[in-house]
């Protein structure tokens, strides 16, 4: 059910590592929950975000939600189309609904004490 | 025939009525000698031309009744909002704010020539004090959160007059969004402590969260579940034992009058929703006014200006060590003035059988519904109930927003929804005193009525309303393109079109 | 008077569907100890007749229909009888804020007009429901400022109205804005003072007209302020903005002001209407309720109540105020008010003062019983020296059915012997030399 090829974190975000940049963004169940996204706040190309500490915040039309970084390091890109259309993340959560890269300073240790796909679902339907 | 002509212009602005030349006010002739306003004013003088309406009397008069068919409020049918005490808003009131004696007088008129007002404000602040059981009182809150926030920077004041800077306040997990917001507006941190299994204060929790760094814990009881936190007294010792003050939301006063004031609870402030309690309109957003009732200890910090009476004379005073104005003049006066009416009017033997009344049409829905709805706190509540209609969602994929949309077809106002935050699928229902028994019955019907089409029919609910001038509308896109306000087509705009 | 329906024998019934014995019972949780125990000591009610006379009698009290030179914040002018017409039905009076939109058409629509209205007077781009007052809007434009600039310091005019600056440093007691005064000269702004204090700033707040309804220069102060990378508060007269420019032309980023004077009585000065717009990339940071238009399910024309993730309700301690009301009957006045006069008609109303109050002034200076106390151009309102004892003045002519200005000394000990007169459209030629006639002849 949650790509397998991905990590994920307890705030409901997902990583994919590709070299030494992370690709981040929020779970198919955290779209889910959340409802319609009509507003995500993301940090700049160049700022750092820590690993379990917010790095933005995304808004449903009655809710605000804060976004952690499961990562560390620095902002090397954000996705600038979820400005214009920000309910991108309920529609394709995985792929065009990214909404930062970071470059981590140590690729092999970065994903350390994250959860694999089966993991999270087992977390989820705990949570639920 | 008056439904089918307010409904058929809908949408259409003011801006988008009447003809260019069309005036509906002139102002007189001009009998001094005119004045070049670019003479006068050089650079700052209009130069952007200004785009207000143009209309005549007759279609301002037709378009605001058209807006007001389209508006329901507490003359129109049942509203039984939690939290909010929708009752009647009695018409004398309305009558007395209007009073050229009250209407017409001038903030900086001598005080002597406005003894009446401020003998009505004098007396205001007494009655406010024996129901709270606190003997000083301001008038100036302009609402409930301004309440709060005259209360929180006044126990703010008190705590650096004695040298103890403080920096934590509490705030139960049930609490208005209005408490955390006022907290931090005055510069404190927001501890919460959760609610224990029978909808009160976690005392244990309480003791763990106390320290000398509190200033403050801000509580509403009957809290937001309705419900009557029956260690309010150990709650109260415990805050004080720590050095802290206890602040009291009056949001829900409408239970209590005539058996427990705050002041006998052990709190120190306390802001009164006059709106709520004494039958003040909401006017669909306000005005409202949001008095503050404190301890004698706290007295000498109250916002700047009191009303004093010395022998038989009225004077606005300034408390010594006044944490100052909170708004310009004195206070929301008009709201004063209908607040003053109905407390006269329904006197002190009537406010007592306002709150009984109050808390037996809450139980007696409460009764008629908890079989079908989920009752999460099953005990006998105030003035007010929590439902749940988490197995509805469970079952049909009901929600409590379905449940609130299908209400207004039978004509009802909807109760609060998803409030508190603790209950999942909250619907938070309050009747208030000044139903009767027809219309709790007709509500508690139309209740079951709805539960019944959730599980025979859920797409019904999913799609209601049905009924009303529009259906569901378009919020998420009313936030990602933000059409605030209306505008001018530009030329340019013109031609595109 | 009883607002009670409910019978005794429908009481009882109740009670027996509940299944407790008494009303008593339902107050059971109550600990004893907190208990009243003793009837609530206010008089019994009244009957409608008798609570009416009581309060024409209180009413009678005070002394009301004097010619009025009083301003001051709170001013006497014409309300069209379409007004209260328009603005008191029922419909919206006793209709809770509008978070049913499908039911709450009216209250929404009146208010997306109101917004409207207070763009195109003030020039900018969004404007909210409304906040309590003037005074209250200014303080919340400052806190604004505070968090899209991440200063502390706010600049705010010596000349803008003592109350308003009081009410700024009331909110800024919580430590989240340190407020910073500038000097005034010639009644006005001393503009070349501000340079240095700007610097570093979150705002620069000032008023036009200001307190001694002096005109300021507006466009050099908000350039002061962003060359400090400050916002420019300007606060305003709306009914002034007739004949004046809108702030937004000229570079203000936060527009305030108090709207009583749209069609709103005086009533001993509340409620007021906090006006408050600001330029759309500030949005998100506004404090207080926004409609919005948008579309039905079957794609009808409404309007909601949005950008709501801003507020207390969903945010809680990091919204961006605790405000949860708007003075909305206020705002729907001010919306008809404006509707009623018209572009034409406010800037005749605001003509008509600006020449009354310059008939009035110059009329004052020939008496010889005050002198200038400023040089700068003024609006509808202007602050004289009195050569005299002010209070005393004052009494003769309250005696003769006059309100003869705000005492400014009784509201900021810095104005001894400083008198603000304020002059509308309601005023005649008539009474205006009669009352100069009164004061030439104390």
């Amino acid at each position: 059910m949650y790509p397998s090829d991905l990590k994920y974190d307890r705030e409901h975000e997902w990583v994919r590592l590709d070299g030494d940049v992370a690709t981040i963004g929020i779970t198919d169940y955290a779209q889910d929950q959340l409802g319609e996204v009509v507003y995500v706040d993301l940090p700049s190309v160049g700022d750092e975000v820590s690993a379990g500490e917010s790095f933005g915040e995304i808004e449903s039309v009655k809710s605000v939600s804060e976004l952690f970084s499961p990562v560390s390091g620095e902002v090397v890109e954000v996705n600038a189309a979820l400005a214009d259309a920000p309910e991108t993340v309920n529609a394709s959560p995985y792929e065009d609904g990214w909404m930062i890269k970071v470059r981590v300073a140590d690729p092999a240790t970065a994903l350390d004490g994250l959860m694999s796909a089966e993991e999270y679902e087992a977390f989820v339907s705990e949570e639920a | 025939m008056s439904e089918v002509a307010a409904r058929r212009d809908l949408g259409r602005l003011i801006f988008e009525t009447g003809a260019p030349e069309s005036a509906c006010v002139e102002p007189p002739e001009l009998d001094v000698p005119d004045v070049d306003p670019a003479s006068a004013f050089g650079d700052a003088v209009r130069q952007s031309p200004l785009m207000l309406p143009h209309v005549t009397e007759g279609e301002i008069a037709r378009h605001y009744e058209r807006l007001a068919r389209l508006n329901f409020g507490v003359d129109t049918g049942f509203y039984p909002l939690g939290s909010c005490t929708m009752k009647h808003n009695p018409k004398i009131a309305e009558r007395a704010c209007r009073l050229d004696g009250f209407a017409g007088i001038h903030p900086y008129q001598p005080e002597e020539t406005v003894q009446g007002a401020l003998r009505l404000m004098h007396g205001l602040q007494e009655a406010l004090a024996e129901l709270s059981g606190l003997p000083a009182v301001t008038l100036q809150p302009a609402a409930g959160a301004h309440g709060e926030l005259a209360g929180l920077l006044v126990i703010r004041a008190y705590h650096e007059s004695r040298g103890d800077a403080r920096r934590r306040v509490l705030i139960p997990d049930s609490a208005h969004g209005t408490n955390p917001a006022t907290v931090a507006m005055c510069g404190y941190e927001v501890t919460q402590v959760p609610s224990d299994e029978r909808g009160g204060v976690d005392v244990a929790a309480l003791r763990d969260a106390l320290g000398p760094d509190v200033a403050a814990i801000m509580l509403t009881n009957p809290n937001t579940l309705g419900l009557f936190d029956e260690n309010v007294m150990e709650v109260t010792r415990l805050v004080h034992e720590a050095g802290a003050l206890a602040y009291y939301d009056g949001a829900n006063l409408n239970a209590i009058m005539g058996k427990v004031r705050p002041g006998d609870m052990g709190f120190d402030a306390v802001h009164i929703n006059l709106h709520k309690t004494f039958g003040t309109p909401h006017g669909g957003g306000g005005p409202g006014a949001g008095p503050v009732c404190v301890t004698q200890a706290l007295a000498e910090f109250l916002p700047d200006p009191v009303v004093a009476k010395e022998g038989d004379r009225f004077s606005f005073v300034r408390p010594a060590r006044s944490i100052g104005r909170l708004r310009s003049f004195s206070g929301n006066f008009g709201v004063l003035v209908r607040a003053y009416a109905y407390i006269r009017g329904v006197g002190g033997d009537g406010l007592a059988e306002v709150s009984e009344q109050a808390v037996l049409s809450a139980n007696y829905l409460m009764a008629r519904l908890k079989g079908v709805y989920d009752l999460p706190y099953d005990r006998s509540c105030m003035h007010e109930f929590v439902l749940s209609a988490a197995r509805l969602r469970r079952a049909h994929g009901v929600r409590t927003l379905d449940i609130a949309k299908r209400l207004l077809d039978f004509g009802v106002h909807p109760p609060t929804v998803y409030f508190p935050l603790i209950v999942d699928e909250a619907l938070m229902i309050e009747p208030t005193e000044t139903e009767s028994l027809e219309t709790l019955d007709a509500f508690a019907d139309a209740m079951l009525a709805i539960a019944r089409e959730a599980e025979r029919d859920p797409e019904l609910l999913h799609g209601a309303p049905y009924t009303t001038p529009v259906r569901r509308l378009d919020e998420a896109r009313a936030v990602k393109e933000p059409d605030l306000a209306w505008r001018p087509r530009t030329p340019d705009a013109h031609e595109e079109a | 008077m009883r607002f009670v329906p409910v019978t005794c024998e429908q009481r009882e019934r109740m009670l027996a569907s509940i299944g407790v014995p008494s009303v008593d019972a339902l107050f059971a949780p109550i600990p004893d100890e907190a208990r009243l125990g003793r009837p609530i000591a206010l008089p019994d009610g009244l009957s409608e007749v008798e609570l009416a006379a009581e309060l024409e009698a209180l009413a009678a009290q005070d002394v009301s229909g004097l010619v009025s030179f009083a301003g001051g914040g709170c001013y006497d002018h014409y309300v069209p009888a379409i007004v209260d017409a328009g603005g008191s039905k029922p419909a919206f009076c006793t209709a809770y804020p509008p978070y049913q939109p499908e039911v709450s058409q009216g209250t929404l629509q009146a208010i997306y007009e109101y917004q409207s209205m207070v763009c195109a007077l003030t020039g900018m781009d969004v404007a909210n429901a409304s906040v309590y007052d003037g005074a209250t809007a200014l303080a919340e434009a400052a806190l604004m400022a505070a968090r899209v600039t991440r200063r502390e310091r706010v600049v705010v005019s010596g000349a803008v109205h003592p109350e308003w600056r009081e009410v700024l440093r009331t909110y800024a007691r919580g430590g989240t804005i340190e407020v910073v005064e500038m000097p005034v000269f010639d009644g006005v702004t001393d503009l070349d003072a501000l340079g240095g204090l700007a610097e570093g700033a979150a705002a620069v707040i000032v008023a036009s007209p200001n307190f001694f309804g002096c005109i300021e220069d507006v466009r050099a102060a908000c350039a002061c302020a962003h060359d400090a990378g400050a916002l420019a508060v300007v606060a305003v007269n709306p009914i002034m903005l007739g004949v004046m420019e809108g702030p937004g032309a000229l570079g203000a980023d936060i527009v305030v002001g108090e709207g009583q004077p749209l069609g709103n009585p005086v009533s001993f000065g509340g409620p007021g209407l906090g006006i408050f717009a600001a330029r759309e990339q500030f949005l998100r940071q506004m404090p207080g309720r926004i409609v919005g238009r948008t579309v039905d399910v079957d794609g009808r024309p409404g309007f909601v109540l949005t950008m709501q993730t801003r507020e207390q309700h969903i945010r809680r301690e990091k919204a961006t105020s605790n405000i949860c009301s708007n003075h909305s009957l206020n705002a729907l006045a001010a919306a008809v008010y404006l509707a009623a006069v018209g572009s034409r008609g406010l800037a005749g109303i605001a003509r008509a003062c600006l020449a009354k109050a310059r008939y009035l002034h110059d009329a004052l200076l020939q008496t010889g019983r005050f002198e200038p106390f400023s040089s700068a151009p003024f609006a509808h309102e202007f602050a004289l020296r009195y050569l005299g004892d002010v209070a005393s003045m004052q009494a003769a002519l309250l005696k003769r059915g006059y309100l003869a200005g705000v005492d400014a000394g009784r509201i900021d000990d810095g104005l001894a012997r400083v008198v603000i007169f304020a002059v509308t459209e309601k005023r005649t030629k008539a009474q205006i030399d009669a009352f100069v006639e009164e004061v030439a002849s104390l």
